[in-house]
């Protein structure tokens, strides 16, 4: 049970936007700007930083709904996103991503983790400033999004096929959408 | 060194906020709503519960420039300083409501870990009078922040520790809020003063 009165049959996030809608305006163009919005890195790799650290703070609606995003950014391929859960050391992914996913895990744990070093490893495979500055407040943003969800106590399903199509429409459709 | 180049003289997250003006529109507005909007709690105590959370994960713009608006919005007395600093020492001893004081150990909760607000904190609160919006909004207030003092933090922005200048940004702040306000000037204290 949701520690406040939320719509049934809604789950995570979707059913505190619908409690709030006041901040709900804001929190999803933040989503959407972050994800979604014109950038060197693609959706898929920005959803799969966003996947990672939910999956870090153990928030499962946020990395199984963006994990599946991920994957239909990828064509429905959910392989690449399942190799970053398993171990970022061995996943098919650019070295440059491995270096976002190491600053991605430190800001998890507290942004001064980040150091000169973690940046300029990025660097040296070729990540920009704007790069490392949306891998920050990508996983700063997901810091939120999952406390949000679970400290909220959220009703979180298991059911795969929902967040299948949960990922499409948000790799499809976005976050700014009409309910 | 903050770890990427941002505008010099900036300090905490204006920096990131003019570096990225796609992301600090979103984020404004957030910080707007939940900080200023239309609430039963006060602003004063919505900024407690922001300098409260970001006390805990050690940031020290987002604490102090949040603790100023804060006390700025209490009347700005040393008195009001002082109640700001003893919410972060030790919100139970302070001279707070039964109901900020549950709403706090909601949000220390939040900091940590969503996982650990359970329903005798929430149930402690409504005992206290707290409404369903405020348990909500305490959680995504006491989360946002949690995202601020890491983006802050995380990009190494420059933080300095003079004490007139968080007493600027208070003022400021809580007279003009965080949207339509031109943050690419470094923050002028001693012309301030004079406003």
């Amino acid at each position: 049970m949701a520690h406040i009165p939320l719509q049934d049959g809604l789950p995570g996030i979707v059913g505190l936007f619908a409690f709030s809608p006041e901040t709900a305006t804001a929190l999803r163009e933040l989503a959407e700007v972050l994800l979604r919005g014109s950038n060197s890195l693609t959706s898929g790799e920005r959803e799969m930083l966003a996947s990672y650290v939910s999956f870090r703070n153990r928030c499962d609606f946020c990395q199984l709904s963006h994990g599946a995003a991920a994957a239909a950014h990828f064509g429905g391929d959910a392989r690449i996103v399942d190799g970053v859960i398993r171990d970022v050391g061995t996943a098919d992914v650019s070295d440059k991503m491995k270096a976002l996913f190491t600053i991605a895990s430190k800001v998890q744990e507290g942004g001064k983790l980040v150091t000169s070093e973690d940046v300029a490893v990025a660097r040296q495979h070729g990540a920009t400033d704007k790069e490392v500055h949306d891998t920050v407040l990508i996983a700063a943003a997901f810091c939120m999004y999952n406390r949000y969800v679970d400290g909220l106590g959220t009703w979180q399903p298991r059911d795969p096929n929902m967040y299948r199509e949960m990922g499409e429409r948000m790799a499809g459709q976005g976050y700014v959408r009409a309910q | 060194m903050a770890h990427i180049q941002l505008l010099k003289g900036l300090p905490g997250i204006r920096g990131p906020l003019v570096f990225s003006p796609e992301t600090s529109k979103p984020i404004g507005d957030l910080v707007e709503t939940l900080l200023r909007g239309p609430n039963t709690l006060t602003p004063a105590e919505r900024e407690m519960i922001a300098t409260f959370v970001s006390s805990e994960n050690d940031c020290y713009y987002c604490q102090h420039c949040h603790g100023a608006i804060a006390a700025e919005y209490l009347g700005g007395a040393p008195a009001d300083y002082q109640l700001i600093d003893q919410v972060k020492l030790n919100f139970e001893q302070a001279p707070l409501s039964g109901k900020m004081k549950a709403l706090l150990t909601i949000a220390g909760k939040v900091q940590q870990d969503g996982k650990l607000v359970k329903n005798d904190d929430v149930e402690r609160a409504r005992q206290q009078g707290a409404t369903d919006k405020e348990i909500h909004d305490t959680v995504l207030i006491a989360a946002a922040f949690c995202m601020f003092n890491r983006y802050v933090d995380g990009l190494a922005t420059w933080q300095p520790r003079d004490p007139e200048l968080y007493r600027e940004i208070g003022k400021q702040t809580s007279r003009l809020g965080y949207v339509g306000r031109d943050l690419s000037k470094p923050v002028q204290v001693a012309e301030l003063a004079n406003e």
